[in-house]
């Protein structure tokens, strides 16, 4: 159930501080974040209307989605902004090894099983899995 | 102290002290401040601003002891270091240490701080060699009498070098106070007296609000303290009142009752009665009561000595509205800027058509309204939205502070300063403007809404190279290519061959035109030329807010200029310059700016208007609100009607941002970063 795997992404380079890039992880698309002390990643797409979150201003650790400025936390996946909103979105954990970003993501097999578990239990399965900063 | 020799050494008094420090000062360098008083803190923070890691030693247990209690220094610490700057207490200064240069401060505990160079701001001693070689009677400072006196009643004396009943003042409110009494005294008058001065001090430092007057020390018999406090806001409050009257006041991160205190304080008014409302007075029943209270006489701007009576002789004479009219005519306000208040107060009461100039801060982040900003950014040299944050802000910023600052710093600064891509807006990362499903829109380049079938030509090839799934006409006589993948834009870019049409960011958009004289049979100007050459000197600059024009050939205003934000309308002989028109969330008609006989002048007061507005809206606020928020006849005045060296620096400032800016669509081929315009590819895959 809880088989997961390290994925090497891509140079840590390849993000410049304070922003964001896209990425295609085993069929997901994943946002990771620059925050200068540490690489964040998160699910591209805005829970909202599907905003591309690797294109979001970063203020603090948190990532404000182009399309309608929802506020997203890069580090719980939580929404702020509008207030009181149940929405999340998953995380995930990074690390770095040798200058390249690696994020971990569940195998192939489980993913059917965890896109079909409810939000709010997604968001406390990602919130367990809290980011690990840059080695 | 040893050391004292040692290169390295500043002292902070006089204009040269300032040039030398600012010399030395850079980013990354250690400084330490021997002082916590007033000065001390003030240079620690100008020194702080320069990029330096600033240290601030001080003797005492608490900072500014002469004007704060220990509470009142904790709170004053703990803003002074959220600022950046470390403060050290209770450290006595032995020696400078080094090999004869300044390279750290040792301490009477045996401890030491390494420093580049080490300011000392403490100890100032009245400056009496003077009044000593002239054989007058000294003590700390030279001893004046009641009429300014020294013991030579030939000699006069005030300031700073003077003894008046046992007190040596180190502040200026006290010498005018002084200067006052002596030309009585010189010009054969025995009274007005000299009775001393209620010491008042204000910290100047942007954001540490902290204000002390009078005796603050609760011990004497007969004194109540009265305290507020709330560590989170960082307010402290505390009145010491004897006999019912106010004896001493602090106040710390919250100084905006100061004048009132200050009033109690000389007047030495009862309290009894408001002893439930000393610390919050409450919003007094009529702003305009405590001014009018107020005698013609009374001095409202100490700095510069202008009363109240002049100030309202001013503003009837000279139909003065604002409080920039104002300074300009009375210099009220100028100096220091804590009189700026009660100035304000007294324009409401009295000037008919007084507004009050809006101050909005720009968001949570950095309170500063956006004026004040730009005088910050200005004045302290910044040019990193990151640099402006830590420094002036919480350090993190916001979606709505950080493109606002990043415009301001190339507004200011021409390119001559670090474009942060990350504090931008995505379209100013990418040069495209961002759709609701992901994909970029892009507009080239049509100056004047001109275009040739040799670029139509160019365009269709491109939509149909790159299956673009929507091609429009737009309504500002120009073409979108829209479903555009980000991947796409540098190879569109070049495969158009043309110039960006800024589409996607605030800045200059188009100039809207109709045919003009070359074909119309009732155009009377050649208004396609003019737009062309109004878009060609003014693309690829950026505006506060999106800004679009339009020029017409005649009245008819085929092109709509009336409703644009900058429009010229064509009539036989002359042309029209309008702005702040508007045809979008707001319906407005556009104000004439002037009438003038050539195109080429009509360009000219277009052109000045647009840098005008560039210098003075707020961020996101368009032509129309700034006009109206302005009031025409200033911007007139401020514009066309200004004097030549004003319209000249406009003008400079304007042609400078003009021979840096450059089509943003070249970074196509010469990206900012590697990854600027790429679909990033997991190194490794995962199998399905």
């Amino acid at each position: 159930m809880n088989n997961k795997q390290w994925i090497r992404v891509t140079a840590m380079q390849n993000i410049p501080l304070r922003e964001g890039r896209s990425v295609n992880v085993a069929g997901r698309e994943i946002a990771i974040f620059n925050l200068g002390d540490r690489v964040l990643a998160i699910d591209g797409r805005c829970p909202h209307k599907g905003g591309p979150l690797a294109e979001g201003i970063v203020t603090g650790s948190t990532v404000v989605c182009p399309l309608h400025a929802w506020k997203i936390s890069l580090e719980t996946g939580s929404i702020s902004k509008p207030n009181e909103n149940p929405a999340c979105v998953a995380t995930y954990r990074t690390r770095i090894e040798s200058g390249i970003v690696l994020i971990e993501v569940p195998e192939a097999s489980q993913e059917m099983e965890e896109r079909s578990l409810s939000c709010g239990e997604q968001n406390r399965a990602c919130l367990g899995d809290s980011p690990s900063p840059v080695l | 102290m040893d050391g004292l020799e040692k290169e390295g050494l500043f002292v902070f008094r006089n204009l040269d002290d300032t040039r030398a420090l600012l010399d030395r000062a850079a980013p990354g360098k250690r400084a330490v401040v021997i002082g916590g008083g007033l000065l001390g803190l003030e240079a620690a923070r100008g020194l702080q601003v320069q990029g330096c890691d600033v240290t601030v030693v001080h003797l005492m247990d608490t900072l500014m002891e002469r004007q704060l209690d220990l509470t009142g220094g904790s709170y004053l610490k703990a803003k002074m270091e959220c600022l950046g700057v470390k403060v050290l207490l209770e450290r006595s200064t032995t020696a400078i240490l080094g090999n004869g240069k300044a390279e750290g401060v040792a301490f009477k505990d045996g401890s030491s701080i390494a420093a580049d160079f080490v300011v000392i701001a403490a100890g100032i001693r009245p400056n009496v060699e003077l009044g000593r070689k002239a054989g007058l009677e000294v003590n700390r400072g030279i001893i004046v009498n009641d009429y300014m006196e020294t013991s030579n009643p030939d000699v006069f004396a005030v300031g700073e070098c003077v003894e008046h009943n046992g007190t040596c003042y180190g502040l200026v409110a006290p010498l005018f106070e002084q200067g006052k009494v002596l030309a009585a005294t010189i010009t054969g008058n025995r009274g007005p007296l000299y009775r001393g001065t209620i010491q008042a001090a204000k910290l100047k430092i942007m954001g540490v609000d902290v204000f002390s007057a009078g005796n603050f020390s609760e011990k004497a018999p007969g004194t109540d303290a009265v305290r507020y406090e709330d560590p989170a806001l960082g307010t402290y409050k505390k009145l010491t009142v004897r006999d019912g009257k106010l004896a001493g006041v602090i106040l710390v991160g919250d100084t905006s009752e100061s004048h009132r205190y200050m009033d109690w304080l000389r007047s030495q008014t009862d309290l009894t009665a408001m002893r439930r409302q000393l610390l919050f007075p409450g919003p007094a029943d009529d702003a305009g009561l405590d001014v009018a209270a107020m005698a013609d006489s009374k001095v409202v701007c100490g700095c510069n000595g202008v009363t109240k009576g002049a100030i309202i002789h001013a503003v009837h004479e000279k139909g003065i509205s604002t409080l920039a009219q104002l300074r300009d005519s009375t210099r009220a306000s100028t100096g220091c800027g804590s009189c700026t208040e009660v100035c304000q107060q007294l324009l409401k009461a009295v000037a008919p058509e007084f507004q009050e100039e809006a101050k909005k801060s720009l968001c949570k982040c950095i309170p500063f309204p956006e004026d004040k900003l730009r005088e910050i950014l200005r004045s302290q040299r910044l040019r990193s939205v990151q640099e402006v944050l830590e420094i002036y802000g919480n350090g993190v910023g916001c979606e709505i502070c950080k493109p606002a600052l990043s415009y301001m710093l190339d507004m200011l600064w021409c390119g001559d300063h670090d474009e942060d891509r990350s504090a931008r807006f995505i379209n100013d990362r990418v040069h495209a403007n961002i759709q609701k499903d992901g994909t970029f829109s892009v507009v080239p380049r049509i100056r004047g809404g001109v275009t040739s079938a040799k670029e139509l030509r160019r365009i269709a090839d491109v939509a149909e190279k790159y299956n673009v799934p929507m091609v429009k006409i737009t309504g500002s006589q120009r073409i979108d290519l829209l479903g555009v993948k980000k991947a796409d834009l540098p190879q569109i870019w070049a495969d158009l061959g043309m110039p960006s049409g800024q589409a996607y960011t605030k800045g200059v958009r188009m100039v809207k035109t109709c045919v003009g004289t070359d074909f119309c049979r009732f155009g009377v100007q050649d208004s396609t030329k003019a737009g062309v050459e109004l878009e060609r000197r003014l693309e690829n600059l950026y505006t506060p807010h999106k800004l679009k024009m339009g020029a017409v050939g005649c009245p008819r205003n085929c092109a709509e200029a009336t409703v644009k934000d900058i429009g010229l309308v064509g009539q036989e002989g002359s042309w029209q310059v309008v702005v702040g028109g508007a045809a979008g969330k707001k319906v407005r008609k556009a104000d004439l700016l002037i009438t003038v006989e050539s195109t080429e002048e009509a360009l000219q007061a277009a052109t000045l208007f647009f840098q005008y507005y560039r210098e003075n809206a707020n961020y996101l606020e368009r032509t129309y609100d700034f006009v109206e928020r302005k009031g025409i006849e200033n911007v007139r005045r401020d514009t066309v009607y200004a004097p030549l060296a004003i319209q000249q620096g406009l003008r400079e400032r304007l042609r400078k941002s003009k021979r840096i800016s450059r089509d943003a669509w070249l970074e196509g081929d010469a990206p900012r970063h590697p990854t600027q315009f790429v679909q990033i590819e997991s190194l490794e895959k995962v199998q399905g």
